[in-house]
């Protein structure tokens, strides 16, 4: 079966997508995503859609599921690489991508995540198991 | 307004939608539009594809690339012979879904389209016409 391929670098998840995905790629993106989190205790999701040209309302409540479930799973998502027209286009869509957090390159979205986790370490880190 | 070519797709499954993507971009560059009406376009279709084959049953787009006064535009006519939907005026609404989805599909298509029409008999069919002009 196809599938989008998900890379572990370390504590982070990377996936890139390179193709058009139809709807139920996606949904097997979001399951496999989830599984991979829960399996690899990982800190951070990093989405790389430079590659889409076009992120319609599916696609747009795949990205905001993944980042649900990964807070849930104690994880912070990033989706980066957005192009230009695409963003204009979601506003005009009215999809607002709620709690999904956006950089504009790989860099970028890594360094948010650590960020992030640097934070909750010093802060309300993950309480012990 | 003269129509220079057309050309009617069937629509499925998911892969379809995909395929109307691809085949709406093709007709938006062919058209001359900028990449961000290329992209709003195939949006709205993509959003249109998919209210076709879950709502519908499956169906068909026509794709016809216009010309008036000059001016090209692309239309896009989307049908179907499922339920038909009930209340027209609830479904254009932002967040009404009945199945399961954001609710942005029409409302959506619709703000990314220069021309939008909807017409729906409960038992019969959808049918949905976009048009984006250059």
């Amino acid at each position: 079966m196809e599938r989008i391929p998900i890379l572990k670098m370390g504590d982070c998840l990377l996936v890139t997508i390179q193709v058009d995905m139809h709807d139920r790629l996606a949904m097997t993106l979001q399951d496999d995503l989830t599984e991979r989190i829960a399996k690899h205790r990982a800190r951070g999701v990093l989405i790389d859609i430079s590659a889409l040209e076009v992120v319609d309302s599916f696609i747009g409540r795949m990205l905001g599921n993944i980042a649900a479930m990964a807070r849930v799973l104690d994880a912070k998502t990033v989706v980066v690489g957005m192009r230009p027209a695409v963003a204009i286009t979601l506003v005009e869509l009215a999809l607002s991508l709620p709690g999904v957090s956006t950089a504009l390159n790989v860099e970028k979205g890594i360094a948010l995540i650590r960020e992030t986790l640097e934070h909750r370490r010093g802060g309300s880190g993950r309480s012990p198991a | 307004m003269a129509v220079l070519r057309h050309e009617t797709r069937a629509i499925r499954s998911s892969e379809d939608i995909v395929a109307v993507r691809h085949v709406v971009r093709e007709w938006a560059v062919a058209a001359g539009f900028s990449l961000v009406d290329q992209t709003k376009i195939v949006t709205a279709a993509s959003e249109l594809a998919r209210n076709t084959t879950l709502h519908g049953g499956g169906g068909t787009v026509r794709l016809e690339a216009l010309n008036h006064n000059d001016r090209r535009g692309l239309r896009l006519v989307f049908e179907d012979h499922g339920p038909g939907i009930a209340n027209t005026e609830l479904a254009m609404k932002d967040g009404f879904s009945s199945a399961g989805g954001l609710g942005l599909g029409l409302g959506g298509a619709k703000r990314l389209s220069n021309e939008f029409e909807l017409s729906s008999r409960a038992g019969e069919g959808t049918r949905v016409a976009i048009t984006r002009w250059k």
